[in-house]
């Protein structure tokens, strides 16, 4: 659904930017997982697309409340962080496919890299209702660019954090310190956010383990609603057929190993459709 | 006084001028959520193909100022998923449906026409020209009148004499009144334009193309001069064929503007990737704007610029009553 929500709060966390929005219909459909797309440029903008942000927490204030994460790098997060509390903003959501939860109190490794580690908290407290044991590995490049790790530190049995530059926890990337962390704990689970690289990384160390993957891809979206066709990426269906999937409404959370994540980017040559299949006439 | 908002495409009465542009709806429940499509005109499909197609590689899209370039490559199951999910879906539901085909050579087009010919819920077809003709070194049909009217021509010979045929024509041809006239000629119900025209962005960090294909088509407010030039052109030109005017439209003011030109259905596309209710508000603003002239039919104004400079409108009943 659409809402037109009035900034309540704007803050600075680091590196990024965070904006609470009063949205009490999004709050109130909101799983974790689940994203919103925002109109950026106030009206009569240049900027055609929106841009989607997976929501980093809801709460029930004032009818209920969405909030989102977000690092400036264009002229439409430019613009955003520039809101302030009473503005309004134009929002779409709740969008996408949430993370699945599992029936039985397991063990889950979250692991988040730079700002995707966001959407990991809700989904974190949703795990730790059903009784599930929650550990955090957090990255990114410097210590301003980890996000999340006092919160991480507050609700999880143990949080491990890396850095690129050592400035904060182990140097190097999440998926260094990961097997380590899942060997410790016994990890059954491992829900992961972050940028292709990373989940890619970190889907390769749960295969090892032989344990599930949920990863939530950061793909560029237009639309957020499955109607440009531009935020596809090549997944295997149950049917053992790679197909272009939309990671707005097929996604943005994928079984990882599901994911040809060597393979975004390009259009693999046994997917559903892929030229050579006889297709490669029309436009 | 509500105005009288039907159109007519070809002999085929749509409720209102407000349409899907094509590949710009997905295949129908993705804007059914946010709004009843039955609310507007019709909603055209995407380019359906005779084999799945894959598309593009990402990333597909960047965004340009006003504008958005996109190069999908006519990412699609093929038509056999279209008619057994896609199109019932929407016949189901009442949902009027224009269908757009694309092919790579004439005798594709042809096969397509075929294939949707005894399907039921085939409002109109539109055929894709600006589709690269592998017959004729992937230059794309839409670019030279011949060949776009040997694909109109064939469809219109298959297809069921009361589903009209939609020519949707490119601005990138040297002259698209020929074009128009050439596929009017070739047996073209009505003429839909503009399909995007070519463009390119180069991203200065990477110092390479912004997009995997490297070229995309341009939508957006950025196009819609261009468009409402190709409607004024060709609407002067062929006054009586039935125009489908798409090009950057957001608002029931561009709308209008395509309506002056001398469009009768307006298209609505890169709009609905910025807002899903898109279609229902630009029909609502087009709807008080056409009253606020004074005018209860919409008819009234498809191609009003076109009167001589001075001369009074028509059927302006507040002038009528002022005049007593």
């Amino acid at each position: 659904m659409q809402v037109t929500g009035t900034v309540l709060t704007t803050r600075q966390v680091d590196a990024y930017h965070a904006l609470t929005v009063v949205a009490p219909g999004i709050a109130e459909r909101f799983r974790p997982g689940h994203f919103v797309s925002v109109a950026v440029g106030g009206s009569g903008t240049s900027m055609l697309t929106r841009r989607a942000f997976s929501v980093h927490d809801v709460k029930p204030d004032y009818g209920g409340t969405v909030e989102f994460v977000f690092a400036v790098n264009g002229p439409g997060t430019a613009w955003l962080a520039e809101r302030r509390a009473r503005d309004t903003l134009d929002l779409v959501g709740p969008l996408g496919r949430p993370f699945p939860l599992p029936r039985d109190p397991v063990t889950c490794v979250m692991v988040g890299d730079e700002y995707g580690s966001a959407v990991l908290f809700a989904v974190a407290d949703a795990l730790q209702r059903r009784g599930c044991r929650v550990d955090f590995v957090l990255g990114g490049a410097t210590a301003g660019r980890v996000f999340g790790a006092m919160r991480a530190r507050r609700m999880a049995e143990t949080t491990t954090l890396t850095t690129g530059d050592g400035s904060l926890g182990m140097r190097g990337g999440v998926t260094d310190v990961l097997p380590g962390v899942i060997a410790d704990v016994r990890a059954d689970a491992v829900y992961a956010s972050g940028p292709m690289e990373t989940l890619r990384g970190v889907t390769a160390v749960a295969v090892e383990f032989d344990i599930p993957v949920q990863a939530a891809v950061e793909e560029r979206m237009a639309c957020g609603i499955g109607v440009c066709m531009t935020c596809v990426l090549p997944v295997i269906g149950d049917d053992g057929i790679t197909r272009m999937v939309r990671s707005c409404v097929e996604g943005p959370v994928f079984r990882g190993e599901r994911v040809r994540f060597d393979d975004v980017g390009t259009i693999p040559f046994d997917a559903f459709g892929a030229p050579g299949g006889g297709s490669r006439n029309a436009g | 006084m509500p105005v009288d908002m039907r159109t007519y495409l070809g002999h085929v009465e749509l409720a209102n001028p407000v349409v899907t542009a094509a590949g710009c709806a997905g295949s129908g429940p993705e804007l059914a959520q946010f709004f009843d499509l039955g609310r507007i005109g019709a909603v055209t499909t995407r380019s359906i193909t005779m084999a799945p197609r894959a598309g593009r590689p990402t990333p597909r899209m960047a965004e340009t100022p006003s504008g958005l370039l996109n190069a999908v490559g006519l990412q699609g199951s093929g038509v056999d998923a279209f008619l057994a999910r896609e199109l019932p879906w929407l016949a189901q539901r009442n949902v009027r449906t224009v269908v757009s085909i694309g092919g790579g050579t004439v005798a594709e087009y042809t096969a397509l026409a075929r294939r949707l010919n005894d399907a039921p819920g085939v409002t109109a077809v539109e055929v894709n020209l600006s589709c690269p003709n592998i017959e004729d070194r992937g230059r794309v049909f839409a670019r030279d009148g011949a060949a776009s009217a040997e694909v109109i021509a064939s469809v219109r010979a298959v297809m069921r004499y009361d589903v009209p045929v939609v020519a949707k024509l490119s601005p990138d041809t040297a002259d698209i009144v020929s074009v128009a006239r050439a596929c009017v000629d070739g047996g073209a119900d009505a003429l839909s334009m503009i399909n995007n025209p070519l463009g390119m962005s180069i991203d200065t960090e990477t110092m390479l193309p912004s997009l995997a294909a490297g070229t995309g088509g341009l939508s957006g407010p950025a196009v819609r001069p261009l468009a409402v030039r190709c409607v004024w052109q060709v609407r002067a030109a062929l006054p009586g064929v039935p125009i489908i005017g798409m090009g950057g439209v957001l608002t029931g003011r561009d709308a209008f503007e395509l309506i002056l030109a001398g469009a009768c259905v307006v298209g609505v596309g890169t709009a609905l990737f910025h807002d899903p209710y898109a279609c229902t508000r630009v029909l609502r603003e087009l709807e008080e704007l056409v009253a606020a002239r004074g005018y209860q039919r919409l008819a009234d104004v498809i191609g009003l610029a076109h009167r001589p400079p001075g001369a009074t409108a028509r059927h302006r009943t507040d002038f009528e009553e002022s005049s007593l």
